[in-house]
């Protein structure tokens, strides 16, 4: 899950990595009037997952309170494209209300999994701020990766020499070892995919300051963090929170041909092989490996949720799933939802005779297909009428 | 020969007493592997499907000789369950849990990484993958056994799911599969397609090889290039995800990490250009082995 920023900055702060003061978060409008702001000038910040926020007009500088509450006022509600969001509209419902800062200098502090290594990377540039991408792509060297051990976290000589590297300043040199540690501590303990502080900056007057924080967490460690529950999901829509509390994969998707399948891998390969029969999914969704009756109805449900579908085509291998189950639950939905649009289905593996015949069988009009390509081609037909 | 199994594989296997477990060594047994023994810390001295259970990986490999182990620990426990194995001495493990945290994967690996720095031969399958398949000798995780056929062609997949539709495809086309090992999706994995690869190199019974990847990481590209110098079979590969919308993508390192490796694009260009057929419709995999391994047989 991603975390926006006010919650990672909540983490660093457990973890004692130094941050400007924060003044507080802002949710609805009354709020505006109540907040206590102890400095100016201040910064407010949208709480926005995407990137590029700065230059979408998401983060202000007020100098009095005046201002300050001008700039909240407006940006509370607002709508945000940035380069991150791919053409699309976000909403900025959460303000950040901090200290200004000083900056002297930027510097680009992170840890993800590194994949290729099998093990957690700490990655740093001496210049950090926005244009970081560009950097790795146009002086790849001005990167520094150093293998972080997942048991270990970063020793200290490796802090030491990343900070010599980077030439880091006397004055904030044992500020910013311990920051690097500590960041990685918190990557390993919170089970992070990325934590990210860009910019990490030396002020006018020495000191070093988290400015911003990327955190997202990796949810296959759920289990072992209860705190998340609390986490609002920030980047799912309605019908894909839905389909996540049933333990269903789904996408939403610009096609017209709806789609349930098994494994993301099959899942992805039947977007694949519409596009090649000439349509578009409206969906990608993988019912996992042992969904039973009651959730493939509820798929069924869900993909005829969307207006746009116009074909359903269903495309199972039955290995843990068996085909006549996902023949019963088909034919179950079908009675309960009322479907209108044509209905394909493509069954293979564990008692496909048995699952055929229960489809065959059921009264409804469903059209079987032998392949993925068959099912395709069929599908992309029907919805087109 | 075959890769990883064969008929006198003989496995263990830990969470026996789960549900998942239960159904899965069931069904192995009724494919005509040796299941020789289950651990479930708590339950040892018990029976279950009639083959011994013990509370320790080390107990069981002791009573009965395991040198595999199939795993389906629920993910809070399933890392420790692959250490276990391991430091109990078995060299082949596959993981079929899913949802392991990554991190916890990492460990495991630094561990492995270590224990073959002492001059283990250890190969771990998973987690969250299908499990490794020597046709009509031994079955070791949840594919549905009868699509697959003893054959010359050596499978190696990302996806489980996948991996049953090509089995499906080349049985159908009167062909058949040396070994099938899915490898799994998980970003921290133990065996990868080199590793498979490497294994199906010095394989008599494999004559062709069939990779199944998708998108995302960069294990297509290094496969690729591993190809290109030092595999000498035809390969031929599929790859899941061209219509795959980009992810919603936030903060630079997955970015500076990965660079422009991981797209369908990327990974059909670094395929194509070491040799590889590519096949683009999904249905035609096992029809485009089939026309190119006569082609060859002919010429």
């Amino acid at each position: 899950m991603k975390l926006v920023e006010y919650e990672g900055k909540e983490l660093f702060a457990k973890y004692g990595i130094p941050l400007s003061k924060a003044f507080g978060v802002i949710k609805n409008r009354e709020d505006i009037s109540k907040i206590k702001i102890d400095s100016y000038p201040c910064v407010i910040k949208a709480q926005v997952l995407a990137g590029g926020r700065g230059k979408a007009g998401g983060v202000k500088i007020a100098k009095d309170k005046a201002e300050a509450e001008k700039i909240m006022e407006k940006m509370l509600g607002m709508k945000m494209v940035t380069h991150q969001t791919a053409g699309k509209e976000i909403s900025v419902d959460e303000i950040l209300i901090c200290e200004s800062a000083n900056i002297e200098r930027e510097i680009y502090l992170a840890v993800t999994m590194d994949r290729k290594a099998g093990k957690p990377s700490l990655i740093a540039c001496a210049e950090g701020g926005v244009a970081i991408e560009e950097l790795a792509h146009s002086n790849p060297e001005a990167i520094i990766k150093i293998p972080v051990d997942p048991e270990t976290g970063l020793l200290d000589f490796q802090a030491r020499e990343l900070a010599y590297a980077l030439k880091i300043e006397k004055e904030v040199f044992c500020s910013f070892t311990d920051t690097a540690k500590k960041l990685c501590k918190l990557f390993i303990e919170e089970d992070a995919s990325l934590a990210e502080i860009n910019p990490l900056i030396v002020t006018k007057d020495k000191k070093l300051i988290a400015l911003d924080s990327k955190v997202i967490t990796d949810d296959n460690a759920s289990f072992r963090h209860k705190e998340w529950d609390n986490i609002p999901d920030r980047e799912s829509s309605e019908i894909e929170k839905e389909a996540k509390e049933i333990g269903i994969n789904y996408i939403a998707l610009d096609g017209n041909i709806g789609c349930m399948v098994n494994g993301a891998g099959l899942a992805m390969a039947t977007l694949d092989t519409i596009k090649l029969a000439g349509g578009d999914a409206a969906n990608f969704l993988d019912v996992g490996g042992g969904a039973n009756v009651d959730q493939i109805t509820k798929a069924f449900k869900i993909i005829l949720k969307d207006p746009k579908v116009k074909a359903v085509m269903i495309n199972i291998f039955g290995g843990i799933m068996k085909c006549d189950n996902i023949a019963s639950g088909v034919t179950e939905a079908a009675k309960n939802v009322n479907i209108k649009v044509p209905l394909i289905v493509r069954l293979e593996g564990t008692r496909v005779k048995e699952g055929k015949e229960i489809l065959a069988k059921s009264g409804l009009k469903i059209h079987q297909a032998d392949s993925a390509w068959e099912a395709a081609k069929l599908a992309v037909q029907l919805a087109g009428k | 020969m075959s890769v990883i199994l064969n008929k006198d594989s003989r496995i263990l296997v830990q969470g026996i007493t789960g549900s998942q477990g239960s159904f899965h060594a069931q069904q192995c047994m009724e494919y005509g592997s040796k299941i020789v023994a289950g651990v479930t810390p708590g339950k040892g001295g018990t029976t279950h499907l009639g083959v011994p259970v013990f509370n320790t990986v080390k107990e069981a490999v002791k009573e009965t000789k395991a040198d595999v182990s199939l795993i389906f620990v629920p993910p809070p426990f399933a890392a420790d369950s692959v250490l276990e194995a391991a430091y109990a001495g078995i060299d082949k493990i596959i993981c079929i849990t899913e949802g392991i945290p990554v991190i916890d994967m990492a460990k495991v690996k630094k561990h492995l990484d270590s224990l073959r720095k002492a001059g283990r031969k250890i190969i771990m399958v998973g987690p969250n993958c299908p499990g490794v398949i020597t046709p009509e000798e031994c079955k070791a995780g949840i594919m549905p056994g009868y699509i697959h056929k003893k054959g010359n062609i050596g499978i190696v997949s990302r996806s489980g799911t996948l991996t049953y539709e090509a089995v499906w495809q080349i049985t159908c086309q009167g062909m058949g599969q040396s070994s099938v090992i899915g490898i799994g999706g998980d970003p921290i994995q133990g065996m990868n397609f080199i590793d498979a690869l490497k294994l199906f190199k010095d394989d008599v019974q494999t004559r062709a090889v069939i990779m199944i990847g998708e998108i995302g990481g960069s294990a297509e590209e290094e496969a690729a290039a591993y190809i290109k110098e030092n595999f000498n079979k035809p390969v031929f590969s599929f790859i899941a995800g061209k219509t795959a919308p980009k992810g919603r993508r936030m903060g630079h390192a997955g970015a500076i990490v990965e660079g422009s490796s991981g797209t369908h694009e990327a990974k059909v260009k670094a395929l194509s250009e070491a040799g590889i057929t590519v096949v683009e419709n999904l249905s035609e995999i096992g029809a485009k082995v089939a026309a190119a391994l006569k082609t060859a047989k002919a010429g």
